[in-house]
């Protein structure tokens, strides 16, 4: 593989949710990564990527598997070359929900077959951040080395 | 200032006409939530409970009772002047659900007291949480910002008891979980705990709302006093835990949990987190009792792998996510 599209790839980084309460948006703020977020309203169309990428989701309801995972996620990742290119998922969410703690990322790894990578709560401590760039960043160099090696 | 348009007259509600679609999303979140005493099986603690020194049936229910005192003081003053303060219909509905919901979590230690303990015992203890200088005073500080004519500072309080002043209570019924006793009364407070993230949370975004509109000097002097009142009940939430918690050596840990819940609480209002992770670091099997996927190691960034399995990928359709 040329080293262009391992650059090319690292741009692209990440595909993230988040609703109109902004939590997960701040957290991918505060990462400071290449990222792109996906439609708030329903009705948008669902973009298509180009590049492998890492998803990150806020997890919906109360606890149940149902509903979980964000709709507007759901609609992105049915779209099969969409899902081809998801490389992880790292999940937000409420350790009160209990064992629904991060939910919507443990189904959709089960799903897609991807790493769930990390979970957070709310908009993320600076700790999670922190981990998290470090964890991308070498996440991508790894994938570029097993596709060069 | 910025005044906050408050609903100044009562017309129909129609849920499908929404102006914040937050409203029915929590609403919908709530009801599907929606829970009774009478569903947890709290008889089966009956054993469990006489297990317990004099001296821990004491504390547990002391616990429940300053427990019992913030769910009252939430379904019939906070969840009410937040009402008064809501913008749309819909707001206001989810606060009925929020006053309802907190009465039905006063009326669970009731079950629990009833289930489990001694009639004079029970007596004892609420008029302990009459006395109680420490519990009095966490009352009387957020009850002081209920009744201030500052609609954002009341729904500051209303965050900080929802997700922050529980849990010097919570830690304990988490604490005889993790040592397998009263877990059914356990169970039954993690129904209150999941209901307590959605009002935080609710209560928070609404607030974030109402700030974001209001001018930079405003919305400075409100942080400001968010985090003074934060550092208020912090220190009288240390008293109370050492009051509660000395006698049977829980104090420190149940500090780290106070620290973590308060960050929590910050974030629900969209403000950074005071307390830094070498002092919210509570004892993973606590974690555990709370969130039973939290001692899993979801990290895969450390090194230490997920506990994702390889399989066959599976083609995705809507019905297959169950949305």
């Amino acid at each position: 593989m040329q080293t262009a599209d391992v650059e090319a790839e690292r741009a692209v980084s990440l595909v993230y949710f988040s609703t109109k309460s902004g939590n997960t948006h701040r957290f991918i703020q505060k990462l400071g990564l290449s990222a792109q977020r996906l439609p708030l309203n329903r009705e948008d169309p669902t973009p298509r990527v180009e590049q492998p990428y890492i998803l990150v989701t806020p997890t919906y309801g109360g606890g149940y598997a149902e509903g979980a995972v964000p709709g507007q996620v759901i609609r992105f990742l049915n779209d099969e070359h969409n899902r081809h290119l998801m490389r992880g998922v790292i999940a937000a969410g409420n350790t009160n929900f209990g064992e629904a703690y991060g939910l919507a990322g443990r189904i959709i790894a089960q799903k897609c077959q991807v790493p769930l990578l990390y979970r957070f709560e709310l908009f993320g401590t600076d700790d999670d951040v922190a981990k998290v760039r470090k964890g991308v960043e070498e996440f991508w160099k790894r994938q570029a080395q097993s596709l060069t090696t | 200032m910025t005044t906050m348009q408050r609903l100044s007259r009562v017309d129909a509600i129609n849920w499908n006409r929404l102006q914040d679609d937050k409203d029915l999303e929590v609403w919908n979140r709530l009801t599907s939530n929606f829970w009774l005493p009478e569903k947890v099986p709290l008889s089966n603690d009956i054993q469990s409970w006489n297990t317990l020194t004099q001296q821990e049936k004491q504390l547990t229910i002391r616990v429940f009772t300053g427990l019992t005192l913030l769910d009252t003081i939430q379904s019939s003053v906070g969840a009410p002047v937040l009402m008064e303060d809501a913008r749309t219909p819909h707001e206001e509905a989810v606060y009925t659900n929020i006053a309802f919901m907190e009465s039905v979590h006063a009326r669970s230690y009731s079950s629990i007291f009833s289930t489990l303990c001694a009639t004079r015992d029970v007596d004892d203890a609420f008029r302990w949480s009459e006395e109680n200088p420490t519990l009095q005073a966490k009352s009387e500080l957020i009850l002081e910002r209920y009744r201030s004519d500052d609609p954002l500072m009341r729904k500051v309080a209303s965050v900080f008891l929802e997700s922050f002043l529980f849990y010097s209570g919570f830690y304990l019924p988490m604490y005889w979980s993790s040592h397998a006793k009263l877990t059914n009364t356990a169970d039954l407070i993690r129904l209150i705990i999941r209901d307590e993230a959605v009002h935080g949370y609710y209560i928070g975004y609404k607030f974030q709302q109402a700030l974001a509109e209001a001018t930079p000097e405003r919305q400075q002097e409100v942080k400001d006093y968010a985090y003074e009142l934060l550092l208020e009940l912090y220190d009288n939430e240390v008293r109370y835990t050492e009051s509660l918690y000395d006698e049977v050596g829980l104090t420190e840990d149940v500090k780290k949990f106070l620290h973590y819940n308060a960050n929590k609480a910050l974030m629900n209002l969209g403000f950074e987190p005071l307390f830094p992770s070498s002092v919210t670091d509570v004892d993973p099997t606590i974690m555990a009792a709370l969130s039973p996927s939290a001692d899993e190691n979801h990290d895969f960034f450390s090194g230490s792998g997920s506990s994702y399995v390889i399989g066959k990928a599976v083609a995705t359709e809507d019905d297959d996510w169950a949305f």
